[in-house]
């Protein structure tokens, strides 16, 4: 990508990494004139938060789009459910039990994103249905987990860890989350799995002649999208200090629409997670703009669906058929 | 045919060659195998009575499916199809509400009711088709957008039906229940779009985009003709549901798009387009439908009856892929 500030301004609205910073710079100030104290810091720091988990599921998303074949994971939402209540369930609300609860809450969405991932690639099913029926099948799981009662209770140093200053003030989620930045960062960048990924997204026919293991990469991406849902199960768990009925099924088209506003395409190929990270936080923005100001709830839906439909005129547009 | 089709390579080859030519096959033999397997564990399910409940309780679904097949035959998808569905919902039960109650004016609400789908669905066309927005977010953002004008018709569920509305619904007229017809009705418009032009320029698109473009066939109306029917089917849809529930229901419809989405991939159409028939996408709705009751008679406990139907749902979408694939 060329250095943007020696580009003109018909280049700079093409970038979407500038488009969305633009577009939450303004939102920002909407926010405040619609409400003061919007922009405050423990306000800024609250939407950080509550972009973060977003932002979690949606690096596990991203990796899924950008390895191509019309990938997508419809199943993130339901393994974030799933991983509150597990988690929920073996911490108990006791620190102790903390790093059993992790891995093993992490281990639970492996192994969902894996199966999705050996359907995807071993059964050559689209990836639509068969993270459609995986979806399907958590839901089910979530109900015999449940039994009608809502159970498990965050430990409190997770609830500390989302909630608390830690460091430089800022919780100890947000500190996380920029880990997982640089990681997702590294990962694409710098080793040979993330140049993979691009290869298979943009042109498998030539990955495959290059010798890449098409089938253990697009696994193994499947599988840290379940990984990605499970720490964001967590980490919702700390944010809510108890699990509710499908609180992760938000998460299911939020992810996705972060991923298209941070310019990766959905043809796979293209994108990176720095711009996943902006859609995240522009879109929990904009729902936070219409939680605060006093309209009704069909409003709320409405600006928000069509606000969506105005920003997606900005993004990824479809190549014209003369092109 | 299952059994012949496993003996030997030529009985494959042809039964591969019925499914190239018959695309819902798969999904009749599913479906008739599930419909043995719940007669055998329930007489009553294969019943007269029993099917027209299995239809009474499944045309909305039927119908969507088979409306979401417009837009997968050209490879797109509409994932606001349900929530087009609650909006006519609501609509025709506040209007209906509102007004005489006599027969004349109910079918004038329902023809507004159809306007109402078609303009959500022409709606979703032009952003898609002309505006070349991405089908799965856009019609992810327009669902939420009709969400909230459902809301706005009517902001709490639990508004009646008039009583004349869902009593012809459970009607019987001639010795035959009301919803046989409609499934009559519905299986002559399936025949009637099969040979359709729409329908053959939709599968040509979901094909080959570019190719269709340039052997000149009219891609971007096309597309949003795909949208359109598919948001009238939804309103046929609200209809049945209406008649099914008997009350007005800003949220009811939402999770069926999936299921709808389910239902067309069951019936054998490849969700990447161009390959599919409407009459598969009405098997895959009942088959979903069989499975759940299915799961209920073989006496599974009923915390586990979500989690057997999620799993024999996706074993279903599995083996209908596998054994329908063309190599």
């Amino acid at each position: 990508m060329k250095n943007l500030f020696v580009m003109s301004p018909s280049e700079l609205i093409k970038q979407p990494l500038f488009v969305a910073f633009v577009l939450i710079v303004i939102l920002l100030a909407v926010g405040e004139i619609l409400s003061p104290g919007f922009t405050s810091l423990d306000q800024i720091i609250r939407l950080a938060t509550v972009a973060a988990l977003l932002g979690i599921v949606a690096a596990g998303q991203n990796l899924v789009i950008l390895g191509g074949r019309e990938g997508i994971d419809l199943s993130v939402g339901a393994v974030v459910s799933l991983s509150v209540i597990v988690a929920g369930n073996l911490m108990d609300g006791m620190n102790i039990n903390i790093p059993l609860a992790f891995v093993l809450t992490i281990v639970t969405g492996a192994f969902f994103g894996f199966l999705n991932g050996v359907g995807v690639t071993l059964l050559r099913i689209p990836p639509l249905v068969m993270t459609l029926g995986m979806l399907g099948v958590i839901q089910g799981l979530l109900v015999v987990i449940r039994q009608g009662v809502p159970s498990g209770v965050a430990a409190p140093a997770l609830a500390d860890f989302v909630s608390e200053p830690f460091v430089f003030g800022l919780p100890g989620i947000l500190w996380l989350w920029v880990g997982i930045g640089c990681f997702m960062a590294w990962l694409l960048r710098q080793t040979l799995f993330g140049l993979r990924i691009y290869a298979i997204g943009s042109n498998e026919q030539a990955a495959v002649m290059a010798g890449v293991p098409v089938r253990t990469v697009r696994i193994a991406v499947y599988t840290l999208s379940g990984v990605f849902a499970a720490l964001a199960g967590i980490c919702l768990l700390g944010y809510s200090g108890a699990s509710f009925a499908n609180v992760g099924s938000q998460y299911m088209l939020t992810s996705i629409i972060a991923v298209v506003f941070g310019g990766t395409s959905l043809a796979g190929g293209k994108g990176e997670y720095t711009g996943t990270m902006l859609g995240a936080i522009l879109l929990v923005i904009l729902q936070s703009i219409l939680t605060t100001v006093n309209i009704d709830e069909f409003g709320r839906q409405i600006i928000f669906g069509g606000t969506l439909l105005v920003l997606m005129v900005f993004y990824g547009r479809g190549k014209g058929l003369r092109a | 045919m299952m059994n012949t089709a496993t003996q030997t390579p030529s009985a494959a080859q042809r039964f591969k060659a019925l499914c190239a030519r018959f695309p819902f096959l798969p999904a009749l033999i599913i479906l008739m195998l599930l419909f043995a397997l719940n007669g055998f564990f329930n007489a009553n399910t294969i019943s007269a009575r029993g099917i027209t409940g299995l239809f009474s309780t499944y045309l909305a679904l039927m119908f969507l499916a088979v409306g979401q097949s417009f837009v997968v035959f050209a490879g797109d998808i509409d994932l606001s199809a349900g929530n087009i569905l609650s909006l006519v919902n609501v609509f025709i039960i506040t209007m209906m509400n509102a007004s005489a109650g006599d027969g004349a004016t109910t079918l004038g609400i329902m023809a507004l009711g159809v306007l109402v789908g078609a303009g959500c669905g022409l709606f979703n066309g032009l952003l898609i088709a002309a505006l070349r927005l991405q089908p799965i977010v856009a019609t992810f953002a327009t669902s939420i957008f009709f969400t909230g004008i459902a809301l706005y018709v009517l902001p709490v569920a639990g508004m009646p039906a008039p009583m004349i509305y869902w009593q012809t619904y459970f009607a019987s007229f001639f010795g035959l229940p009301f919803v046989i017809y409609v499934v009559a009705l519905l299986l002559v418009l399936i025949f009637l779009f099969s040979r359709s032009k729409v329908v053959l320029q939709l599968l040509a698109i979901g094909d080959d985009k570019q190719a269709a473009f340039q052997s000149g066939l009219p891609v971007t109306a096309t597309r949003i003709k795909g949208y359109v029917l598919c948001g009238v089917f939804a309103s046929f849809a609200a209809f049945c549901l209406t008649g099914d529930t008997a009350s007005g229901d800003p949220l009811v419809g939402s999770a069926m798009t999936l299921s709808s989405v389910a239902a067309v991939v069951l019936g054998g159409s490849m969700l990447s387009g161009g390959f599919g028939t409407q009459l598969g996408s009405l098997f895959g709705a009942l088959t979903i439908g069989l499975i759940g009751s299915l799961v209920y008679f073989v006496g599974t406990p009923a915390s586990w009856q979500n989690f057997v139907q999620g799993l024999a749902i996706l074993i279903a979408l599995m083996v209908g892929i596998l054994i329908s694939r063309r190599s």
